[in-house]
């Protein structure tokens, strides 16, 4: 296969970017996406040129880590993470736009690299059980309903790409909050800082200069882990909940 | 140099208890007056730096990607042991620690795996109260399953996505005290050398990933969580960035490195599908509880997976249970990939000739396929994402790839490598798995060593050291260090030559897979020991790497990285050629039972091979720490 790729190019999060148009011959349909950008950047290696940087790490869609933008959509045209994506999604001659994630709260590093210490604050602010190593109850001492305990797995599997908020048109960050703080409203190890949990993060959320939900839906449209935006729903009740009935200011 | 594992006399089943009321304590209100420096935050740096910072140390985290969150840990699927015995099925702390001694081959310290055994149970209370999401049965309480090298159903998983969940409620735990002002963390900061004053492990040299700038951090004590080496081979399941430089710098300024030639290739992974091929993907081997590994019985070259559902049974070969009837499917994954070899040896292999079947074509009739997909939804997924073929309705085709290395830096019963105050964790180790690691046992060994472990140990050193004693960056060491990090970094980008980091560490996989992979012999290993010097010198004179160094640049970072691993290669090789046994994972063809099983030789290498660096291009010493079992008859490993 033959491509075009017009990548964005930026040296510093301080300096103006650019699109870079890049042909490249002999893809095999069996590359992944990142395999045929290492491609690339072997050849602009040999040519004297800067390679094009890039996040990335496990390539096996569960680290969260690549986050290219591709032809107007995170991650590509199918629900996957950009490491899962192979060319055989694409046709011979097809031009691919390849930019990074596009959110205040992400800035750019450089080239396609983002910076995504918000979300990490996000969790800081609240995405966690207070309790220290050791000195726990048995594990089987809690049962937890089999539906509560895969509806909270479910949550879980968020890996904190970051897709959501560059799908999203108001680059909202609903969905990653929701996920974690679902999962834990859904368990009862979660419970006891239930509703300080939530305020918390929303707080950090709207501090970290995220957008608000207007309900496209684009988020799970998009979401390589399908996490489902009833977790969003879930959390706004949950939100509201705590607002009228909790003690916190 | 004489090698003191430190594990205390008297009953194995009380050492444990022994070692902790023996070690020193640091007063609760003292403990703020130290500073423990963690490199890396996978399960074992994220569980130890949240559990030091619990205590009341205060704690640097480092870790080289954006987030510690993106650890290769992350990746692990399958599960986690724990001697529960919730199933009733016969387990029990003892037959833990028997299974992974003997999946070890004997090559692993009694005291350690006990250990290990023992606070596994520890592990679950943990990660449930942390809100981990494991699998439920329709009770509420905990589902398990069985892996390999097991008789009894041990492990507890999260769908095909334990190690996901084990790394998220540790990064929480971590959080919490990032959150509280306890833990510093460094993100996109990697660690170039270890600093090393007055005979002990004093800070850590860093390179900022983004600004280029080095820096110097100083600490009472410095962990190092670092993961393993499995990208010596260029292709393996580790994640792009997995490397040994951490443990490499601290190996070259005192750290013996024990049993490097022990790697573990497993089993089941997705086949490669060209040259372009950057890493292979894991299939966990909690697959093989459900599928059916099989070739067909006469050679079909090409076979695809959608012609092979119409092969009657009478023409399968199902090799594993035809050759090992008690353990069938899940025998230990040394003896898994081994016949895979030899399947696709004789010709049988299906696909490119190196690949054969895993099959839940039985398993969905039997089960349905609803239950087949809450097992393992994910990893189906996964599978069709890469391949195309959708396990649902072919079999799967797997092959063997590098995916853990059971070598590490050595340690004692304390964690600490021999130089006093540098502790080595999780798979940077060498200490508790022996020749070969059972499945679903490193998550145990990552969370062991930093929720019950260290916290304990490194007290006592702690506490003999006295917080007074730090050596500030001002120091000459450091600033010795930083100069020769500066250095070796501008070398790099003056070399300036004709070939990639990325050739050149392609080149150095491809004669580790060949010649130090699953099958070894003697003529091969000192093939690839001259090829690897070759390959080493070229590097030096011929890399491209392209840019500065005051920026992010990724060719940089690889460049550092692979430098590092042309000179564990060689002394992988090396280690695989003074151990002339074949003992799990490493396989010297010429040491083999009649039936092609690894044949130990008990006499002459009963010990863990320690190895002590002496000089650039010189030849490393080797030490020998001896095993002493007392508790387990050394058998034949025999899964038939």
């Amino acid at each position: 296969m033959k491509i075009t790729l017009k990548v964005w190019r930026q040296k510093d999060q301080n300096s103006k970017g650019e699109f870079k148009t890049y042909p490249l011959d002999d893809v095999s349909p069996d590359m992944s996406f990142l395999e045929a950008f290492d491609v690339l950047n072997q050849q602009l290696i040999a040519k004297g040129e800067d390679p094009v940087a890039f996040d990335h790490d496990c390539r096996e869609g569960i680290c969260g880590a690549c986050s290219m933008y591709i032809n107007g959509r995170p991650h590509g045209p199918l629900q996957t993470t950009t490491c899962q994506l192979h060319m055989r999604s694409f046709r011979d001659g097809d031009t691919i736009v390849v930019e990074p994630w596009r959110a205040k709260p992400f800035p750019v590093i450089k080239d396609l690299v983002v910076n995504r210490d918000s979300f990490d604050r996000i969790q800081q602010a609240g995405g966690y059980i207070s309790v220290n190593t050791g000195g726990v109850p048995d594990a089987n001492a809690i049962p937890i309903p089999k539906t509560n305990a895969d509806k909270a797995f479910d949550a879980a599997a968020c890996i904190g790409c970051g897709a959501c908020v560059a799908a999203c048109k108001n680059a909202s960050a609903m969905l990653f909050v929701s996920a974690k703080v679902s999962q834990l409203a859904l368990l009862p190890q979660g419970q006891p800082e239930r509703k300080t949990r939530v305020e918390r993060m929303v707080a950090q959320m709207d501090a970290e200069g995220f957008g608000s939900c207007t309900n496209t839906l684009a988020c799970e449209a998009e979401c390589p882990k399908g996490i489902s935006v009833s977790n969003i729903a879930r959390m706004n009740r949950e939100y509201y909940n705590a607002k009228l009935s909790s003690e916190s200011a | 140099m004489k090698l003191e594992s430190k594990i205390p006399d008297g009953p194995l089943a009380e050492k444990w208890s022994k070692h902790k009321f023996n070690l020193k304590l640091v007063n609760p209100a003292n403990k703020r007056k130290y500073e423990v420096i963690v490199v890396g935050t996978g399960l074992a740096g994220a569980s130890a730096a949240a559990s030091l910072a619990e205590l009341g140390y205060n704690v640097k985290a480092f870790c080289f990607q954006d987030s510690p969150r993106r650890a290769h840990s992350i990746a692990a699927q399958g599960g986690i042991n724990a001697a529960k015995n919730y199933r009733n099925d016969g387990d029990s702390v003892y037959r833990l620690f028997y299974d992974t001694i003997k999946g070890g081959d004997y090559r692993a310290r009694e005291g350690n795996v006990y250990r290990l055994a023992e606070v596994s149970v520890n592990i679950i209370d943990q990660c449930v109260a942390q809100g981990v999401p494991f699998a439920r049965e329709y009770g509420g309480l905990l589902d398990n399953r069985s892996f390999g090298g097991a008789q009894v159903s041990r492990t507890f998983y999260a769908r095909g996505q334990t190690g996901q969940q084990l790394l998220l409620g540790a990064y929480s735990a971590l959080n919490r005290q990032i959150a509280a002002g306890k833990v510093k963390m460094y993100n996109r900061t990697e660690m170039l050398d270890l600093v090393v004053a007055d005979g002990k492990a004093r800070g850590i040299i860093t390179r900022d990933l983004v600004t280029g700038k080095i820096e110097a951090h100083s600490g009472h004590a410095v962990l190092l969580c670092t993961g393993g080496y499995g990208n010596v081979f260029y292709l393996s399941t580790n994640a792009k960035g997995s490397n040994a430089t951490a443990i490499w710098r601290a190996h070259k300024k005192g750290a013996l490195f024990g049993n490097p030639c022990f790697t573990q290739i497993h089993p089941t992974c997705i086949p490669v599908s060209g040259d372009h091929q950057s890493k292979l993907t894991l299939m966990s081997e909690s697959l093989r509880n459900d599928g059916r590994v099989w070739v067909p019985k006469t050679p079909r070259p090409g076979l695809k997976a959608k012609d092979a559902v119409s092969i009657p049974e009478s023409e399968r070969d199902y090799f594993l249970e035809r050759k090992y009837p008690s353990f069938g499917n899940l025998v230990p994954r040394d003896v898994a990939s081994r016949n895979a070899k030899y399947a696709c040896d004789e010709g049988k292999g299906v696909g490119s000739g190196l690949a054969v079947f895993l099959d839940f074509a039985d398993a969905i009739k039997r089960d349905g396929r609803k239950v087949i997909e809450a097992k393992y939804g994910n990893l189906f997924d996964m599978y069709k994402q890469i391949t195309g073929d959708d396990p649902y309705e072919v079999p799967m085709m797997i092959y063997p790839a590098v995916h853990y290395t059971m070598g590490g830096l050595w340690v004692d019963y304390n964690l600490q490598t021999t130089v006093p105050g540098l502790y080595a964790l999780g798979e940077a180790n060498f200490s508790d798995h022996g020749a070969n690691r059972l499945g679903a046992s490193a998550l145990m060994q990552g969370l062991a060593d930093g929720y019950f472990v260290i916290p304990y140990t490194i007290g006592d050193y702690l506490a003999n050291l006295g917080w007074s004693d730090k050596v500030g960056t001002d120091h000459p060491a450091f600033r010795e260090a930083m100069e020769n990090v500066q250095s070796r970094v501008q070398k790099l980008l003056s070399i300036k030559g004709k070939k990639t980091v990325d050739q050149l560490h392609r080149e150095l996989g491809l004669t580790m897979w060949d010649y130090c992979g699953m099958s070894r012999t003697e003529e091969g290993l000192k093939k690839a020991k001259v090829r690897i010097q070759e390959l080493r010198q070229e590097f030096w004179n011929n890399v491209n790497v392209l840019g500065g160094s005051n920026e992010l640049n990724q060719e940089l970072e690889k460049a550092g990285r692979v430098a590092d691993f042309m000179e564990l290669a060689e002394l992988m090789v090396d280690d695989a050629l003074h151990r002339s046994e074949s003992c799990g994972g490493h396989f010297r063809e010429e040491s083999q039972t009649p039936d092609g099983e690894a044949l130990r030789k008990d006499d002459e290498f009963s010990y863990v091979a320690a190895w002590e660096y002496k000089g650039d291009n010189e030849a490393e010493v080797l030490h020998k720490e001896t095993l002493n079992f007392e508790n387990v008859k050394l058998t034949q490993r025999s899964y038939k």
